[in-house]
């Protein structure tokens, strides 16, 4: 007996779980970019939307669930999509040249661990930095400690100390680059294709891929520049606890 | 008449499972009206001359439309003229680049074992077409060619992917050695013709499954192939096959067997 | 050796109906117990052994190349004829039959052109259905075009492509037999020898190009369809592979070759730019309706710059020769009279080469451009203009075309009867390599529907009948001293090229050699004195061959090309000389052979009271002295007419 094609089997089976799951981490970093512009609204209203997102414990860890599914399945795909690459080849050419290539393209594999570091550093900064450091000093960066019901000031006070800007910075860019390739290449994968559409792919891209890095990057700068600054006001938040 | 002396690197493989390596060899009094195919054979003249073994390259047409020749020049599938096949290589563009060495190297694929040299063996294009790249019509039972107007259009975006040669420079030319640029090709030039549509959505599949099962790469949209490619075919085909092969195994109601070495 | 043509009588119109209705058919439960050899994966062989596939025979298919899609076929890129009279400007069978006896120049078979015409209506159909994207108006309707000079539009075309996309549809029908496992593919073989068998065709020798091994074959039946000789004069638009060496060596073993000396040059080539050219690329035809030929009318001029050569100095000799056609004279009257202008007159230009006149002459699309605007010329042309620079590097629109006749196509062939069956039973030959339907001439866009024909609608039908007439054919074992004495002798000869006494040059050397000679006395025209010159200068230089050819013999269990191009060349030598020794016993002109002696009016000349045969030729052992059979032909419904483009 031999087994019936399955669609993960393939490899366009698995571009498309990549680029269904790369879209779910798309629309993640849209939604979390947006809510995040909050802190421009002042501290009240940043702390007031981190506890809002708390309070209803289905949606948070259907959201959680889900996240870490896409980025699993997104970085297993990969996986196995490399190594499969890497013996389609096993003999390197000497002479190697790229035509059509972009530098984006070229490091996907080199800015989605990027992305994954970034990502679990990010979520120390903001999300569990509690857990890991306690009452003592963030990073290692005297004075900058948590503020459990204070996420505002957990990321002003972050941003005021370049060990946190910089891997943050990167962080950003990566992604930036990550996406200019990824989104052009999740209509590719997914077939979103029309003669008359196709140019508006690359556009797409690089407009999302722009403006999601310029969002990200307005908060480090803001408060560089001193434009957001810690707050005193003092919350209480269970919810965050 | 402008002609130059040139070094040659040249990839010499004796089998599949030999050790390759370079040799180096001067070409001289290259003319800059030689195509790139011309340089070699003389070259191996004066090899078979001197008592030594002539280098072995593929090539039959020699007008750039049978597919048969494959060398990777300095880097490039087919050399570095876009749209040119490496038997329609002159060399005036050669020295136009200010090229002195240039580097012969074969087609690189696990898909594709070397046989000798620079010669490949590209036996997996021609197993993705059987495996469904065809429209079954039995010899003799055609209806009457006028009988289905297609609007020009359609025939002419399927005519640019038939224009396909097989020659595998999109593998060559692919950092992950996948051949979804041939298969698109052959994919789209029948599923968007009317003939082509009973078989369309079983076609894909086998296909795209023959070719995971040769061992080629997949696909990353780097779109190098594109440019690699002779014809010009558009990655917008690759696109076209992936949307209809996702659909296919969506909304298939039946299967289809994976062939026996598929992961 | 007799040579009965098996032709049906009758009215014209019936005969294939009638041979059909008559014929011996072999029942579907047993067709899979006869073994077919399909050597060709061209139009015709790729067409035939797909179709005999899907019939249920167990077929095997080989070709020198590494995929069969890869044959020649792909390089044609004119059109292919069919008398549809989609265009309603009144084309029929009757006509298209009419427009190729008289193409032929009057020395075809009446009876298989009738059925070539007939047969036409359905290719078109066949390769429509598997998905060839021919041209189309812009009501989806096929679109055509007149082609050569033919009265009515009937050619079938797909942009510069046709051959192409006929032949990948000839492949995927194929590729789906070889999934199907009736067919059996066997790229990078090429055939050696025939296995004959108590006068039976019965297998072939094959060398597998890739590690050297030499095998054998068996079968119930063989078919050739192995494509033209036209690389006898090294340079011509062939492929680089393209040769002789199947028919050939069927020729030795008792296949008659008819006709060998009707060849056809092509009168708009690339011309050659130096004496290391391998190949010579084709430009479509279609250039002529819109460029004027010349050339500079002062030997003086030949070397400068045709922009500053003013007008009056231009010799715009086919307007001038033949101001009813002008440009568009028949092929090879275009062809000639470039080798008028430049060999006898001195006027060629183009890149000199030592030690021959320049050929070449201008083809000039100023007047045009001026005329009808850049963008419509190049609308039309584009392609070609593009394809003409990237060998050249000139860009036509600035500077005139250069171009020269080449070789292209070759009439003669083995000779076969009505079924296409040689003077071997049980040996089929189809397309370009019998000499079948084009008399002596081939007109433009047949050869596709030829092929196609032959390979789609007359082969399988025919070998059925074969088949289904000798019923059984005796069991033959590899083993058999007569398969074991065809394998030792293709092993002799294959150690004999690798081992030549006094080794010192490659094939190519020799090859070159002989391309000379054929061009220069048996090419365009020919005559007694110079055909004689070229039968005295072969001989020798085929023991020359012989004696010096080097290739490299410790790896000739391995891919070794120069070992297979040597084979080539030693059978193009036997070949060239039989050409010759045809083209002096064919004391008249006919269609593409023209002798100097026999013209009127600077005219072919026929004579029908002695030639109106078709010449074959028997081998003796001796390749000097073939045996000559003749075939009458009679022309019931065509008769015989002079031809005039004066
Ligand atoms: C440049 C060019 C343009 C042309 N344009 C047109 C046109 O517009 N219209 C038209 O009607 N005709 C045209 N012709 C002519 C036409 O293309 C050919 O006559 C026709 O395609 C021949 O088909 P075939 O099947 O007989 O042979 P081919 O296609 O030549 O196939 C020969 C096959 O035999 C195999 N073979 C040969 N020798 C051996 C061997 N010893 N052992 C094993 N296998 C062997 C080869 O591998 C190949 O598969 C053109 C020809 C050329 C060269
Ligand atoms: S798609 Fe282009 S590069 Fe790939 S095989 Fe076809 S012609 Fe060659
Ligand atoms: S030799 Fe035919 S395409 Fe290059």
């Amino acid at each position: 007996m031999q087994r019936a094609l399955t669609l993960y089997n393939t490899t366009i089976g698995k571009k498309a779980v990549m680029a269904a799951s790369g879209f779910i981490l798309l629309g993640f970093t849209v939604g979390h970019l947006s809510g995040n512009l909050k802190a421009f609204a002042g501290p009240t209203e940043y702390n007031e939307y981190a506890r809002w997102l708390r309070t209803v414990p289905a949606l948070l860890w259907g959201a959680r669930i889900a996240l870490l599914f896409a980025v699993l399945a997104h970085i297993g795909s990969a996986f196995q999509l490399w190594k499969r690459n890497k013996d389609a080849r096993p003999s390197r050419y000497q002479k190697n040249v790229s035509v059509a290539t972009d530098y984006a393209a070229k490091t996907m594999y080199f800015s989605g661990p990027i992305l994954l570091f970034y990502i679990l550093f990010h979520l120390a900064h903001l999300t569990f930095g509690g857990m890991l450091f306690g009452e003592g000093a963030m990073f290692g960066i005297e004075g900058y400690a948590w503020e459990v019901s204070n996420p505002y000031n957990n990321m002003v006070r972050g941003f005021q100390h370049w060990p946190v800007v910089i891997p943050y910075v990167l962080g950003v860019v990566a992604l930036g680059v990550h996406l200019f390739h990824g989104i052009w290449s999740m209509f590719q994968s997914l077939g979103a294709n029309h003669p008359k559409y196709n140019h508006l792919r690359r556009d797409l891209a690089i407009g999302l891929a722009a403006l999601l890095t310029l969002g990200n990057l307005s908060f480090p700068i803001a408060v560089m520049a001193g434009y957001l600054e810690p707050t005193n006001l003092t919350f209480h938040f269970p919810e965050l606890m | 008449m402008k002609t130059k002396n040139l070094t040659l690197h040249v990839w010499r493989q004796d089998g599949p499972d030999a050790k390759g390596a370079f040799e180096t060899y001067t070409a001289e009094n290259v003319n800059e009206h030689m195509s790139f195919l011309e340089m070699l054979d003389d070259l191996n003249e004066k090899l078979i001359i001197e008592g030594k073994e002539p280098i072995a390259f593929d090539h039959d047409c020699r007008e750039g439309i049978c597919g048969s020749c494959n060398i990777v020049v300095n880097g490039y599938a087919h050399g570095p003229q876009e749209r040119t096949t490496v038997c329609q290589l002159h060399m005036r563009h050669v020295f136009a680049l200010g090229w002195s060495e240039i580097w012969l190297e074969p087609w690189r694929a696990a898909a594709f074992p070397v046989i000798k040299d620079l010669v490949v063996d590209r036996g997996a294009l021609d197993r993705i077409i059987q495996s469904g790249g065809y429209i079954s019509i039995r010899t003799g039972s055609a209806r009457d060619a006028n009988e289905t107007p297609i609007p020009k259009p359609i025939s002419d975006r399927a005519f640019d992917a038939a224009t396909c040669i097989g020659c595998g420079a999109c593998v060559a030319a692919c950092p992950n050695a996948s051949a979804s640029l041939f298969t698109a090709a052959k994919v789209s030039h029948l599923g968007m013709l009317p003939q082509g549509q009973t078989e369309r959505f079983d076609r894909v599949r086998k296909m795209v499954a023959q070719m995971d099962a040769e061992g080629f790469g997949s696909c990353t949209n780097h779109g190098e192939c594109e440019k690699a490619c002779p014809k010009g075919i558009s990655i917008d085909f690759i696109a076209q096959m992936n949307r209809d092969f996702v659909k296919a195994m969506v909304t298939s109601k039946h299967d289809v067997e994976a062939p026996n070495d598929a992961e | 050796m007799e040579l009965k043509s098996h032709e049906p009588t009758g009215p014209i119109e019936d005969r294939w109906k009638e041979h059909k209705a008559h014929s011996k058919l072999v029942a579907p439960h047993n067709r899979r117990k006869y073994q077919v050899i399909v050597v060709g994966s061209g139009l015709a062989g790729g067409a035939a052994a797909a179709t005999l596939g899907e019939l249920g025979y167990n077929v095997k298919c080989f070709c020198y190349q590494d995929s069969p899609r890869r044959a020649h076929s792909i390089a044609a890129q004119g059109g292919i004829n069919a008398a549809k009279n989609y265009q309603n400007d009144g084309d029929s069978v009757y006509r298209l039959f009419y427009d190729t006896v008289k193409g032929g120049d009057f020395r075809s078979r009446e009876s298989n052109v009738y059925r070539l015409a007939e047969l036409s209506l359905n290719i078109i159909d066949q390769a429509v259905a598997q998905g060839v994207p021919f041209a189309r108006e812009y009501g989806g309707l096929l679109a055509n075009r007149s082609f050569g000079g033919a009265q009515v539009s009937r050619t079938f075309y797909a942009r510069g492509q046709t051959g192409q996309q006929l032949l990948l549809g000839a492949y995927s029908a194929l590729e789906r037999q070889i999934d199907a496992g009736t067919v059996k593919m066997f790229p990078r073989h090429e055939m050696l020898e025939l296995i004959v068998h108590e006068g039976k065709a019965r297998g072939i020798v094959t060398r597998n190009l890739v590690n050297g091994k030499i095998d054998v074959h068996v079968a119930d039946v063989v078919l050739l369809c192995t494509g033209g000789y036209g690389n006898v004069f090294y340079l011509s638009t062939n492929a680089m592979g393209s040769n002789c060496t199947a028919v050939w060596r069927a020729h030795r073993k008792g296949a008659a070759f008819a006709n060998p000396c009707y060849t056809q040059i092509h009168p708009t080539c690339i011309p050659r730019s130096g004496e290391y050219q391998s190949k010579l690329t084709l430009m479509s035809e279609s250039l002529r309706n819109d460029g004027r030929v010349w050339v500079p009318r002062n030997p003086e001029d030949c070397d400068k710059d045709p922009a500053k050569i003013p007008e009056e100095d231009r010799y715009y000799y086919l307007e001038e020769r033949y101001p009813a056609f002008g440009n568009l004279v028949p092929r090879d009257v275009a062809s000639r009279n470039a080798m008028y202008v430049c060999e006898d007159e001195g006027l060629g230009i183009g890149p000199k080469i030592p030690g021959e006149p320049r050929r070449g002459v201008y083809l000039d699309f100023k007047s045009a451009i001026d005329r009808l605007g850049e963008d419509l010329i190049m609308e039309r042309y584009g392609n070609l203009f593009e394809m003409y620079e990237r060998i050249t590097g000139d860009d036509p629109r600035k500077t005139p075309m250069r171009i020269y006749p080449a070789t292209h196509y070759t009439m003669g062939g083995l000779w076969v009867d009505y079924n296409l069956m040689s003077t071997i039973d049980g040996l089929f030959v189809g397309g370009e390599a019998n000499f079948s339907d084009h008399g002596a001439n081939r007109l433009g866009a047949s050869a596709l529907m030829q092929g196609l024909a032959d390979g789609y609608f007359v082969l399988p039908f025919t070998v059925g009948n074969y088949l289904g007439t000798i019923r059984k054919t005796e069991p033959l074992e590899e083993s058999d001293p007569v398969c074991q004495e065809a394998l030792k002798s293709v092993q002799a000869r294959v150690e004999k090229l690798m081992n030549a006494p006094d080794p010192t040059h490659a094939p190519e050397y020799f090859h070159r050699k002989l391309g000379n000679i054929i061009w220069k006395y048996c090419g365009m025209s020919r005559d007694a004195e110079g055909l004689k010159k070229a039968l005295e200068e072969i001989r020798p230089l085929r023991e020359e061959f012989h004696e010096k050819v080097k290739v490299l013999p410790q790896k000739g269990e391995t891919f070794n090309q120069a070992l297979e191009r040597a084979g080539r060349v030693a059978d193009f030598f036997e070949l060239g000389e039989l050409m010759c020794i045809d083209a002096l016993e064919r004391d008249e002109s006919c269609g593409g052979h023209f002798r100097t002696e026999h013209t009127i009016d600077g005219e072919a000349k026929r004579d029908d009271e002695h030639f109106q045969h078709v010449a074959a030729w028997e081998w003796t052992g001796d390749p000097s002295n073939p045996a000559l059979h003749k075939e009458e032909l009679t022309f019931e419904y065509v008769k015989p007419t002079m031809r005039s483009y004066k």
